[in-house]
């Protein structure tokens, strides 16, 4: 298992290589990539933040959590802060186990966590020069709920 | 006792800083801090129940601050 915030691009590929084995019958990939689109407005790239210490640690308890649940899979997550521009990775997990159930909710699993618990942060810029951080919390104007 | 406390993303915008410092009385807890910092000006900035981080944990609001506690204020998360 092997968790990571990181500066650089992701490498889905590596990812892949990394958790794979001959003993492996399924192998799982789950990419989130920047969208050029946020409740109907255009949007052209996304800055992350986060509380690197906390955001390191949360990740790896998360990733060992996955682990126990679901038959020791090989995992690894990998996320990415800075400034991202439109279909670029975010965040990267990548579960390998002999069975298909144990990866995809192994997988499923630290997408869900992370996005509840792990303490990073996103800005989005708009095309008309705005930027605004984003907040789960709160639906925004004419969003669906 | 003079507890920092870090800040973030939105909550670091509003209050123009990384880090504020409060000056705590012995045994304070998650809420008595979460009060001071909501009778600031920049506090409105907060939802009702904000998040805290102890030592890189979060925090229940019962739970006592110690001198030398790494305490966070943590804005909605938004990773993914």
């Amino acid at each position: 298992m092997r968790t990571a915030l990181v500066t650089r691009p992701i490498n889905a590929s590596a990812l892949l290589a990394e958790v794979t084995s001959p003993a492996c019958g399924a192998t799982s990939l789950f990419l989130g990539t920047v969208r050029d689109m946020h409740d109907g407005r255009p949007v052209t790239g996304m800055e992350y933040t986060a509380y690197e210490a906390m955001a390191a640690s949360e990740l790896e308890r998360i990733g060992a959590e996955a682990v126990a649940r679901f038959d020791s899979p090989a995992l690894v997550v990998e996320h990415r802060i800075g400034a991202l521009g439109i279909g670029d990775v975010s965040v990267a997990i990548a579960v390998a186990h002999a069975h298909r159930a144990a990866a995809l909710d192994a997988t499923r699993y630290v997408i869900e966590a992370l996005k509840q618990r792990v303490p990073i942060w996103k800005r989005e810029h708009y095309a008309d020069g705005t930027r605004e951080w984003v907040d789960p919390t709160r639906p925004r104007a004419g969003a669906a709920s | 006792m003079n507890i920092p406390i870090l800040l973030f993303a939105s909550y670091a915008e509003a209050f123009g800083a990384a880090s504020i410092e409060l000056t705590l009385e012995p045994g304070a807890t998650v809420t008595d801090l979460l009060d001071r910092v909501k009778a600031m000006a920049a506090g409105a900035v907060l939802p009702p129940a904000p998040l805290v981080a102890v030592n890189q944990c979060f925090a229940i609001p019962g739970q006592r601050i110690e001198p030398g506690d790494e305490v966070a204020l943590i804005p909605p998360v938004a990773g993914g």
